[in-house]
């Protein structure tokens, strides 16, 4: 029987840990994502699991512990944000390239410089090309419930996964949500058992060798393989999961979106506010609607295309800006996939909610405001915007 | 310690074929460590000239499960590999007795990984760190490292026209490594083979963190010819450059008495990487080295006395 309980996004991803009771946990503490740590270190402490717990002297550290525990065929975890993640950096690609199943809970915080503790994209926007999947969360609930899936997505396309939250949005914020008890998420994870591990000393294996002009590629080309047919499974779990829990995952959420003339695209948080703005507007007559993407790596090309071909104006959010004079990483790449439509819909990026700054009810409002315009016009007089700063 | 007869018998776990310079000490040590551990060992590997001539996709030369996942992060790595036993183990999923080793070169061990290697011997898991030092980062073509001696020439300590190689002296690691207080450190060289092979089954008898600093000649780097590596590697002991010694439990033991102190300077003559201060002018640079040497020594037996 589902529990229902109130959490903060971090005490969800911890207690999707505790249920999980993976075999390994190595990390380093950072805000906002320490609690997830010093709560799964307790868990320890207090014998409510076995899991050997190493916290270790830094994430660099963290992940290559994490990289040779799971290469020795142990079920492996980690938590990590914004500054750790980068210092990670080097290994997540090591990770990704040597096929380890290592599940991540990622808090989103901006990275410095200047230093901020709050919410922004940039960190998990960063590793977005690492070869990790990623799944961002609305909400609490949807932490705990990527987390529980997230083992099992890892494990079948042998590709690490992280599962992010919202800082301080999510992390730190108090939601009532259900829980599955603790036996139907021992059996919705199983058993893992490797193929090939280090520690299968009669079958000595050689992991991480040096791979010339002659192997690299094709080796390389299956990891891509791996990323480029995960959709599937990754969704076919979110099915079986939804038979345990009642509740749906797929790739992304559709929210008033099947007759929308004009629609938002937003990873996380934000769009909880978005469907606060979008029923008011549909009180009003006003065809609104979003599209909130779950799986952000591998990126859904043709299922984002079908969801919103037919909407007239979008408005993509990021809440990380690319860097390179073309608006933030999402909105690039749903323009792009939007090429190869006969008819395509007028796309718009808004950058938003850059070191935490609060994206109210208001500002979306005002982009709703925008697409209108867009939509009746056909006309894009600023396709990149920076939403809520002052210029 | 088995003769070597004996040994002889014993199955190679480091085949021959790999690709590492002839007379590179790198691959001599790795049999020694390998038929010295009568057991089970998982081995780690940082980015480095053992790594890259011993593993060219598809071969392997290694006969034992390796795992090298980057340059500055060997020990983390390892200790992962022998976190993750421990947790299996204790759930049933694995009932062999397994040691794991962990390798770097001395870029790997004194400069880029001294954080992981610190954090992992802190931590306490049931792990050997081997460093194999050959002074400099050889795989990237002879750069200075902290373990590179003063006055070596490399690519970025090179000998010019005011500057004669490098000026600093190396550090000292293994005593980085006795200040962590963990179990069992010793210095080794592959010259002697019966020492060092007795020192890797101390260090995988004992319950906890060891670290053995391996001296490995390198005879591109150091300007050699291959065939003088074992004797290049006994000068350095009897020099005094590289003392063969162990601490147990904080206790320091010579492990091989020197029955007649050699020159330092006899024994850089030898090398090319030192060829540009036998030009003289620079006789002062030579006399602090020897003087370093000798103080370091002195202290060294300071230490051994009971
Ligand atoms: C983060 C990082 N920086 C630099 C390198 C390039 N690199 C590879 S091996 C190496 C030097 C290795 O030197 P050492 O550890 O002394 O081993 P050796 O080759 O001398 O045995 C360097 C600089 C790397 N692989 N990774
Ligand atoms: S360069 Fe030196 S360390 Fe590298 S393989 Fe050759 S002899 Fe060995
Ligand atoms: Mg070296």
């Amino acid at each position: 029987m589902a529990k229902k309980v109130a959490m903060t996004g971090n005490e969800a991803m911890a207690e999707a840990m505790r249920q999980i009771n993976p075999d390994v946990v190595a990390v380093y503490p950072i805000t906002p994502a320490t609690e997830i740590v010093q709560i799964f270190a307790s868990f320890v402490a207090d014998g409510l699991v076995d899991a050997e717990f190493i916290a270790t002297e830094s994430e660099h550290s963290a992940m290559s512990v994490c990289i040779g525990s799971a290469a020795a065929g142990a079920r492996t975890m980690t938590s990590t944000s914004s500054q750790g993640l980068a210092l990670m950096w080097e290994m997540l690609y090591i990770a990704s390239g040597l096929r380890l199943p290592i599940v991540m809970a990622e808090v989103n915080r901006t990275l410095s410089s200047p230093i901020n503790i709050h919410c922004d994209h940039s960190d998990t926007m960063g590793a977005r090309d690492s070869g990790w999947i990623q799944i961002f969360s609305e909400n609490a609930q949807e932490a705990y419930d990527n987390m529980i899936q997230a083992v099992r997505i890892a494990e079948k396309t042998l590709l690490p996964i992280m599962v992010t939250t919202d800082g301080f949005i999510i992390s730190h914020g108090m939601e009532t949500m259900e829980l599955l008890n603790d036996d139907e998420v021992k059996g919705f994870v199983g058993e893992y058992t490797p193929q090939h591990t280090l520690l299968d000393v009669e079958h000595p294996i050689t992991v991480g060798a040096i791979d010339f002009t002659d192997y690299f590629f094709e080796h390389k080309r299956q990891q891509i393989e791996a990323m480029n047919t995960a959709l599937p499974h990754i969704v076919e779990i979110g099915r079986e999961f939804a038979k345990v829990s009642g509740r749906d995952y797929d790739f992304a959420e559709r929210y008033r979106l099947i007759d929308a003339e004009i629609a938002i695209v937003v990873l996380g948080s934000t769009a909880g506010t978005a469907k606060v703005v979008i029923d008011e507007l549909r009180e009003k007559g006003i065809k609104a609607g979003l599209l909130k993407i779950r799986v952000f790596r591998p990126f859904p090309e043709k299922e984002i295309v079908d969801a919103l071909r037919n909407v007239k104006a979008i408005a993509v959010m990021d809440r990380s800006d690319g860097g390179n004079g073309m608006g933030g990483p999402v909105f690039e790449e749903i323009r792009s996939a939007m090429y190869y439509l006969p008819i395509r819909p007028l796309v718009v990026n808004y950058i938003y909610g850059l070191g935490g700054r609060d994206t109210d009810i208001e500002l979306i409002e005002g982009v709703y405001k925008d697409l209108q315009e867009i939509a009746a016009t056909t006309n894009i007089e600023q396709p990149i915007k920076y939403l809520g700063v002052r210029e | 310690m088995a003769s070597l007869k004996e040994l002889s018998k014993k199955q190679e776990l480091l085949s021959s074929g790999h690709r590492a310079c002839a007379g590179c000490a790198h691959p001599i040590a790795i049999r020694q460590i390998l038929m010295a551990a009568n057991m089970p060992v998982v081995i780690g590997c940082a980015t480095g000239c053992l790594e890259v001539t011993t593993t060219i996709f598809p071969y392997t030369a290694w006969k034992v499960p390796f795992i090298h996942s980057a340059f500055e992060n060997s020990a983390a790595t390892v200790s992962g590999v022998e976190t993750a036993y421990r947790a299996l183990k204790k759930r049933g999923k694995v009932d062999k007795d397994i040691k794991f080793i962990a390798l770097g070169g001395d870029g790997g061990t004194y400069d880029i990984g001294f954080q992981s290697l610190s954090g992992a011997m802190e931590r306490g898991h049931n792990m050997i760190y081997i460093c194999l030092d050959n002074g400099a980062y050889m795989n990237t073509g002879i750069q200075r490292s902290s373990a590179t001696p003063r006055g070596a020439h490399t690519t970025t300590s090179p000998a010019g026209k005011v500057i004669l190689g490098k000026r600093e002296f190396k550090k000292d690691m293994t005593a980085c490594m006795i200040a962590h207080n963990i179990p069992y450190v010793a210095q080794a060289v592959p010259s002697m083979w019966n020492d060092l092979m007795a020192k890797v089954q101390k260090a995988i008898a004992t319950d906890g963190p060891a670290f053995i600093n391996i001296l490995t000649p390198c005879r591109l780097g150091w300007g050699y010819p291959p065939e003088d590596t074992i004797e290049i590697g006994k000068e350095a002991i009897t020099a005094c450059y590289w003392p063969l010694y162990e601490v147990e439990d904080g206790k320091y033991k010579i492990t091989h008495k020197i029955k007649e102190k050699t020159s330092v300077i006899d024994w850089m003559k030898k090398q090319v990487r030192f060829k540009h201060l036998f030009k003289s002018g620079n006789e002062g640079i030579l006399a602090e080295i020897q003087a370093r040497v000798d103080q370091d020594w002195e202290k060294l037996q300071g230490l051994c006395v009971v």
